[in-house]
């Protein structure tokens, strides 16, 4: 029973918890909470297998900028909890059935057919430098594109909402 | 001038396309040069090159002329070619000829009538495709000038189109020279079948070297159905029993459309077709017997009916019917030279006839019954002889056309080998001589001698026709008298030292034929011939001298016969009924067929039915399936996942 | 030691419960972050195979993924604003002009 297994059931756990709570929470500020405890245990998780850079990047990005936009939104429309209408039969009756078998499907599907190699600690890890040197060498393209595209999605959040004076 | 023979169809259709097109805004004169001087050109044409093959060795004969390739799919391969024998040159010069002097004739006759640059344009359309059909080198390119006739003669039959008896005279000509088509057009495949091309050289070289052995019966059957199918189309085309009932409805169209087209030159295209094909018909001796027989009883019916008719060209139509019956009565008993001879002689009387006709409808202001006609000799005397020589042409008196080809055809009924029912048709043929001679001195009497019938105002407006008129039917005059002197027999001949030219003339065209038909044949004197002829100019007389005891001797003779056989009188002045029997067999059960049959059931519930069915069922889908674009966001994302896990499952337990 | 297949199957199962999320639920900013679960689950089972197939390229998708992640949040948000202000309610019911 070393370090890594008790690591990753107990972070692992706390993802499924994390997850569960925010589709059963009422108030949407709940399931952000909820979200934020999911993104930081994947990222101990990544630490687990030895992505550095990717953990960091998830902390920073993900939990610290994408979650606290999150929340920023619920408290500026002050969102209530959830209204009880519940129009779309199809969505409830045929919608949650079918999520929950694609759940059992898509598990069991990647349990049978993953690779069976054990994690271990520092085998492979994912060094900044070594990330870099990809980005910016092999994935230069796909990089300076999505750059291009956090410009284009800047500017049209803000089209999208500002208000017409 | 023979690398000129395209010109003589093109010229026409280059006068009717003029026409067609610029004609409304010319003057009647400038449409008269056109529609006249295309004619007149193409006439010249068929001179020069009439003379121009007289120059050349006897066997450079046929000439085809290939100008390109017309339909070509696999086996089946047609040209455009132009194939000129001593036939198709006669009747070339036959047609623009006479159709010259009709061109011209139509100036004066139609000056008064609205459309005359319609007229003149339909007229040439017509030269241009009866061309077409007598120059033609191969039978699909007959087809269409056959085709092509019978759309002019529906268009000019109906040319008063406001008239509802003329349109409907037109339909009827069209439609029914339709059913004779078909049976045309099915001889076609048959001779592209059997002999793998619709060329003449090919068929007829093809043909010629079949046999005649009745022990072969496969062979000498298809022969036998490829000619009465062709003879089909001739029956309709050249209005034989019992398709000739367009022909006196046809009567509606103007004079001249009637003497061109009903007379001289389309109505005779069966005949020319027939003889076109002499090398199959001699190669089928029951076709060529169906062809005499119907020819025969052809003529003897309608003399019958025109004895009683009182309307002038409705006599000269059935006298049309008949004459054309004598063509093919010749033509079946293997006298293919004989047949186109009086062919020639006819389109010259006959023309003139029905152009006298019209001079004299002319002079009375419209009035077309004979009954209230007469004594107008004196009044028209230039349109009264120039009847006068048609009349005696007709009828076979002795020097004129008629009589030389006529007679021929009655001696060579008389004895014909391949004929065998020749003891029926040769006196059928004499009493139609009989009779003709009979209606035509009757029509003669009645319209221009006895005494006058005709209203006063009629009196005032008689005058003889402008010599734009009267110059052809002189010119055509003549040719009935002389036109017949190229083709005296030689039991005349040789006791006039003359020859017959005729039908040496066209005896390279039928050569291949006459040695098959000759077969068997016992030798006949002149004697018999001199005897046979005297024996014809009898039956002339006697017709004639009836005829003057009935309308210039003791005029109420006519009616009372006419009273005494009241029954018979009714059944002829009435057609034999024929046009009502047909109504009653033919168009009435059509008509009900078309409307509960074909209307109702099939093209309102069948056809609409599917149509409308399918669209109301795609509505009916239409409506059911758009609930699943329901606007709900979260029924689609309902859907994404369902798609998503039908696909997964595919993939793992597919 | 775990084997890499755990990682993959918890994966598949936050992916599912984003999914499952994703149809539950009627808040326009529930349903969002229910894909930004899935997004992540989706990140989680890239670095898995990463690690597996001993290549940096998993992770480099993974980074491009982020980023996307973080456009299409920004733009998202602004359309729920809209929607807010138009719809005033963050139901995704409300959202039905389009309804038949």
């Amino acid at each position: 029973m070393n370090a890594e297994v008790v690591l990753f059931f107990l972070f692992g756990g706390l993802a499924v918890v994390g997850a569960l709570n925010l589709i059963l929470q009422r108030h949407p500020i709940h399931s952000a909470l909820s979200l934020i405890l999911v993104m930081g245990s994947l990222a101990v998780l990544y630490l687990l297998l030895g992505a550095e850079f990717i953990a960091a990047i998830q902390i920073i990005v993900y939990a610290g900028a994408i979650m606290v936009l999150f929340v920023l939104v619920i408290m500026l429309l002050n969102a209530g909890e959830e209204e009880h209408i519940n129009v779309s039969k199809l969505a409830r009756y045929v919608g949650v059935p079918f999520a929950a078998l694609l759940l059992a499907e898509l598990a069991y599907f990647t349990y049978r057919w993953s690779p069976q190699m054990l994690v271990e600690p520092d085998r492979f890890v994912g060094r900044t430098a070594a990330v870099a040197r990809l980005l910016f060498r092999d994935f230069v393209l796909p990089f300076e594109l999505t750059a291009i595209l956090i410009l284009i999605a800047t500017l049209g959040a803000i089209v999208l909402a500002k208000k017409d004076v | 001038m023979l690398n000129l023979l395209w010109l003589v169809p093109m010229l026409p259709l280059l006068g009717a396309f003029w026409l067609g097109v610029a004609g409304r805004r010319m003057t009647n004169r400038t449409v008269s040069a056109v529609g006249v001087g295309s004619v007149a050109l193409a006439f010249a044409v068929a001179l020069g090159t009439a003379f121009e093959v007289a120059s050349l060795p006897a066997d450079s004969l046929p000439v085809v002329q290939s100008y390109f390739t017309w339909l070509q799919a696999g086996d089946f391969r047609v040209e455009i070619n132009l194939y000129l024998d001593a036939l198709s040159l006669l009747m070339i010069l036959v047609v623009t000829g006479v159709g010259l002097l009709i061109h011209v004739y139509s100036i004066g006759y139609m000056a008064h009538e609205g459309g005359y640059y319609r007229f003149f344009a339909y007229l040439n359309l017509f030269m241009f495709f009866m061309l077409l059909l007598v120059l033609a080198g191969n039978y699909l390119l007959l087809f269409v000038g056959w085709e092509g006739v019978g759309l002019c003669s529906y268009l000019l039959i109906g040319f008063y189109f406001l008239r509802k008896s003329a349109s409907d005279a037109g339909k009827k000509a069209f439609i029914v020279n339709r059913i004779g088509d078909f049976g045309f057009t099915i001889a076609l495949l048959l001779i592209f079948w059997t002999f793998g091309s619709l060329d003449y050289t090919a068929v007829f070289s093809r043909a010629a070297s079949l046999s005649v052995d009745p022990a072969d019966p496969g062979q000498v059957g298809l022969l036998t159905a490829i000619a009465l199918l062709l003879f089909t189309g001739a029956i309709g085309k050249s209005a034989q029993l019992p398709l000739y009932v367009w022909l006196p409805d046809a009567m509606e169209g103007p004079t001249p459309v009637s003497a061109l087209i009903h007379a001289a030159t389309m109505v005779a295209a069966g005949v020319y077709m027939v003889a076109r094909s002499h090398v199959l018909f001699s190669h089928a001796p029951l076709a060529l017997t169906v062809v005499a027989v119907i020819g025969g009883l052809t003529a003897f019916f309608a003399a019958t009916i025109a004895l009683v008719q009182n309307d002038i060209k409705r006599v000269l139509a059935y006298s049309t019917v008949s004459q054309l019956g004598y063509m093919f009565l010749g033509l079946g008993a293997g006298a293919f030279a004989a047949g186109i001879f009086h062919l020639m002689t006819h389109a010259f009387f006959k023309a003139l006839l029905f152009l006298g006709a019209g001079s004299v409808i002319h002079a009375m202001g419209g009035q077309q019954d004979i009954v209230k006609m007469g004594g107008l000799r004196k009044r028209i005397p230039a349109t009264y002889w120039t009847f006068l020589a048609a009349t005696f042409a007709i009828v076979g008196m002795p020097g004129f056309s008629g009589f030389f080809s006529k007679d021929e055809i009655l001696w060579k009924t008389y004895t014909s080998t391949s004929l065998q029912p020749s003891w029926l048709l040769y006196p059928l043929g004499l009493g139609a001589a009989a009779l003709t001679s009979f209606y035509m001195f009757r029509l003669l009497f009645l319209v221009f001698h006895g005494e006058d019938r005709y209203t006063p105002e009629t009196a005032r407006h008689i005058h003889e026709s402008p010599r734009v008129m009267t110059l052809p039917l002189a010119i055509l005059g003549v040719l009935s008298v002389v036109g017949g002197w190229v083709g005296i027999p030689p039991a005349v001949g040789d006791f006039l030292g003359l020859s017959n030219l005729f039908e040496h003339f066209l005896d390279p065209v039928f050569a291949s034929s006459a040695a098959l038909l000759q077969a068997g044949a016992m030798p006949h004197t002149h004697a018999e011939e001199l005897g046979l002829m005297a024996v014809a100019v009898l039956t002339t007389a006697l017709g004639l001298g009836v005829a003057y005891l009935f309308y210039i001797l003791n005029p109420k003779l006519a009616d009372t016969t006419a009273e005494t056989l009241a029954a018979a009188y009714r059944v002829l002045k009435n057609k034999y009924y024929v046009d009502e029997i047909y109504d009653a067999a033919v168009v009435q059960p059509l008509h009900w067929l078309s409307d509960r049959i074909f209307w109702q059931a099939v093209d309102v519930r069948i056809v609409d039915g599917a149509v409308n069915g399918a669209a109301t069922q795609a509505r009916g889908i239409g409506q059911r399936v758009r609930y699943l674009q329901s606007g709900n966001t979260r029924s689609y994302a309902a859907w994404v996942i369902l798609g998503a896990v039908i696909v997964l499952s595919y993939f793992i337990f597919g | 030691m775990i084997p890499v297949s755990y990682y993959v199957a918890l994966s598949a199962v936050l992916f599912g419960l984003g999914a499952l999320g994703f149809v539950l639920r009627r808040d326009v900013i529930t349903i969002f972050m229910s894909i930004e679960l899935m997004l992540n689950a989706v990140n989680l089972a890239f670095v898995a195979f990463s690690y597996a197939w001993q290549q940096l390229n998993g992770q480099v998708i993974v980074f491009i993924v982020i980023v996307v992640a973080a456009a299409e949040a920004a733009v998202g948000l602004a359309i729920v604003i809209l929607v807010h202000r138009n719809r005033a309610s963050l139901n995704v019911e409300r959202v039905n002009l389009m309804k038949l």
